[in-house]
């Protein structure tokens, strides 16, 4: 659905583009901006789907502290180490590898190609950071299918697309959960 | 000693803590739970498998019982 959308916004500048350059070759530039759009459209897209694990406001120090404790107890080692390093948590799901935020959540689909982003969030705006991930967490785990009907999905597209709209600390994240992926098949 | 925390702003918050051989404890803490419930939290047993699971009556032999509020799409 979502790559047909973007298909049906994209194909007619492409089609101007082609059109015009074949038809008047004086028009050229026209079609170079053309070209442009079908280029950018997907950009705005992927832009909007890297904002949903973009990191929130911070609570206070203590409760900060006291939900990333709970946080930690609720995934292993090597999640808290991914954690520490890029602010979202990894987990395993049948749909496939879920990366959580604090207002939204990545899923990489097996095979690596098609990462969705979805913007999701506990509606309490003073819980700390990890609450709102351990929120989140447990949601996914309890109702996989049922956590992303209820999402917004806000992109949906290869990682490279998304990749390039993410902060370094993320990039990382989404790359963990590429490997894993594809280590999975 | 089991416990019932509620995930809020100061972190986390413990609401109750027993144990089956304590039956004061376990009616203190079905009726902190039940209370929590009412207010619109839902009750989340992590499980072995990282699977969590739903609870709506006080699971006795749960080590741990989180209360988290509904989540919404943004």
């Amino acid at each position: 659905m979502w790559t047909s959308c973007t298909t049906v916004l994209v194909v007619p500048f492409i089609a101007v583009g082609v059109g015009l350059a074949i038809v008047k070759p004086i028009l050229i530039p026209i079609s170079l901006v053309a070209f442009a759009h079908a280029w950018i459209i997907p950009e705005l897209y992927a832009a909007r789907g890297a904002g949903v694990v973009r990191p929130r406001r911070r609570a206070g120090r203590e409760p900060e502290r006291r939900a990333l404790g709970l946080l930690g107890d609720l995934v292993d080692h090597e999640g808290r180490g991914l954690h520490a390093r890029t602010g979202l948590v990894l987990d395993r799901g049948k749909l496939g590898v879920w990366l959580l935020g604090e207002a939204g959540a990545l899923l990489v689909r097996p095979g690596g190609r098609r990462v969705y982003c979805y913007c999701v969030k506990v509606p309490e705006p003073d819980l700390p950071s990890g609450d709102r991930i351990a929120h989140l967490l447990l949601a996914l785990r309890e109702d996989e299918s049922g956590f992303a009907t209820l999402a917004n999905l806000a992109f949906a597209g290869a990682p490279w697309r998304l990749r390039r709209r993410l902060p370094d600390r993320t990039r990382q994240a989404l790359g963990a959960a590429v490997s894993e992926v594809r280590q999975a098949a | 000693m089991s416990r019932l925390i509620r995930m809020d702003q100061t972190g986390h918050t413990t609401l109750a803590e027993w144990t089956a051989e304590d039956p004061a404890s376990v009616e203190a803490a079905v009726s902190a739970f039940r209370a929590e419930l009412e207010q619109g939290y839902y009750a989340v047993v992590s499980e072995e498998d990282g699977r969590a699971e739903q609870v709506r009556e006080l699971p006795l032999e749960a080590p741990l019982v989180i209360l988290r509020r509904p989540i919404a799409g943004g």
